[in-house]
């Protein structure tokens, strides 16, 4: 049960976007229409899923102070953590490749529709951002896989809710300092306003 | 003659071409475009994530601010001095694994040196690795340009980023918590009944604040979005 509630409060409560403000760039860019803010947070969602647990492995194993000791007992003393950032971006930025060229092989109608997102999630913040809370967080595998998938979904949710928004403003008279940008930010915000009614439920 | 001399003369005569003057125009427009007509967040729309994240109170903004314009100013350096050795098709691990690097270093240097600020910004420090300016600068210019150029267009970009930050902080810090730099500044001048704001130092106030300041940056520059 624990896990089903990591998840729910990743797309929830601690939602990417709403909460701690990451992958905004891919969100504010990506989030014209519908059908393409589906394909990155397909994208979002899966890449998530496989890069949490997988930078919970290198974590465990290899960077954590005294994590080397399944090798030899005499590595306890040895703290790889300044490693962090560049093993989590490596990891996050082959994983992207390797997951761009199964599905190619695997899907090529799903590789149509996700394509040229999938590069563009190596730099997406959202990757990062919840590699590195998931260590803050202390989870065990499954529950940080299940945090992967929670927060990918969140942004999933929340990036097509504003593409749908987005949509339907094309037919509004904006300012024209406000178009595009400014006026997608102030959404955002009431978005956000309205996420916070999330915020009661103890889960 | 062959074809391996007459590159070699070309070559030479690119170099005999006048040296351009230290701070030529070209160059200062380099710098200064990005701090209003090209600013990268509230134009280009790069590093929102942290713009947000990071601007509650107005002493971790800054420190966020240095430790961007350095990492954007010497990771443009290094690309810029190693662009015609990297193959095109690994780039973007290339830059991310210098950018990587000098993010490191800062983190380290502020867990050595100012230990309660490595708390407060937290994740966010690591996150400069994928700062959209960063890499939108090593791709769009530290790649096609000289060194030194590129470390202007590094300081343009980082002061442009900068200067937007730290306006967002100091309305949010002022409205959100009532002070300035930590300084109680309406308790201060005698109004100690003043209504600090929630939603400032929620994450609201961060997509209201940003998104009123686009309007009126945008405004005054003319430039609209289609």
């Amino acid at each position: 049960m624990e896990v089903f509630n990591i998840a729910l409060r990743g797309i929830f409560i601690d939602n990417m976007i709403f909460a701690y403000y990451l992958g905004m760039c891919s969100f504010l860019a990506v989030s014209k229409k519908v059908e393409t803010a589906f394909g990155l947070g397909l994208a979002v969602v899966f890449v998530l899923t496989l890069t949490v647990p997988v930078n919970w492995l290198l974590q465990e194993y290899v960077l954590k102070e005294g994590a080397l000791t399944w090798i030899d007992g005499s590595f306890e003393s040895i703290d790889l953590t300044f490693l962090q950032f560049i093993m989590f971006i490596a990891v996050i930025a082959s994983m992207v490749q390797l997951v761009e060229m199964i599905i190619e092989k695997l899907s090529p109608a799903l590789y149509g529709s996700l394509g040229i997102f999938l590069p563009l999630i190596a730099v997406n913040c959202a990757i990062l951002g919840s590699s590195l809370f998931m260590v803050q967080k202390d989870y065990n595998i499954i529950e940080a896989t299940s945090y992967g998938f929670g927060s990918g979904f969140g942004f999933f949710l929340a990036i097509i809710a504003l593409a749908a928004i987005r949509e339907k403003l094309k037919y509004s008279m904006v300012p024209s300092g406000l178009k595009g940008l400014g006026i997608t930010m102030l959404i955002t915000g009431l978005m956000g306003l309205a996420f916070k009614a999330f915020i009661g439920i103890a889960l | 003659m062959s074809a391996e001399a007459t590159v070699v003369e070309k070559e030479l005569k690119v170099e005999k071409k006048p040296a351009e003057p230290f701070l030529s125009k070209r160059r200062k427009n380099i710098v200064t475009d990005p701090l209003s007509d090209d600013n990268p967040i509230t134009i280009q729309v790069l590093g929102i994530c942290s713009a947000l994240a990071v601007t509650v109170k107005l002493e971790p903004t800054l420190v966020m601010s240095i430790a961007v314009v350095f990492v954007i100013v010497f990771a443009n350096l290094i690309i810029s001095l190693m662009r015609n050795l990297i193959p095109g098709r690994i780039r973007i691990i290339v830059q991310l694994a210098v950018v990587a690097t000098l993010v490191t270093l800062v983190s380290e240097f502020l867990k050595a040196y100012s230990y309660d600020m490595y708390k407060v910004l937290g994740a966010y420090v690591g996150l400069i690795i994928t700062n959209c300016i960063v890499m939108g600068r090593l791709e769009a210019f530290a790649m096609a340009n000289k060194p030194y150029d590129s470390i202007l267009d590094g300081l343009g970009s980082g002061f442009g980023y900068a200067w937007i930050i730290l306006t967002v902080a100091f309305f949010r810090e002022l409205l959100g918590s009532g002070s300035i730099f930590d300084f109680k500044i309406f308790e201060a001048i005698g109004w100690t009944t003043f209504p600090t704001n929630g939603l400032m130092v929620d994450s609201i106030g961060a997509f209201v604040v940003l998104g009123i300041l686009i309007w009126i940056q945008r405004s005054k520059s003319g430039y609209v979005e289609h």
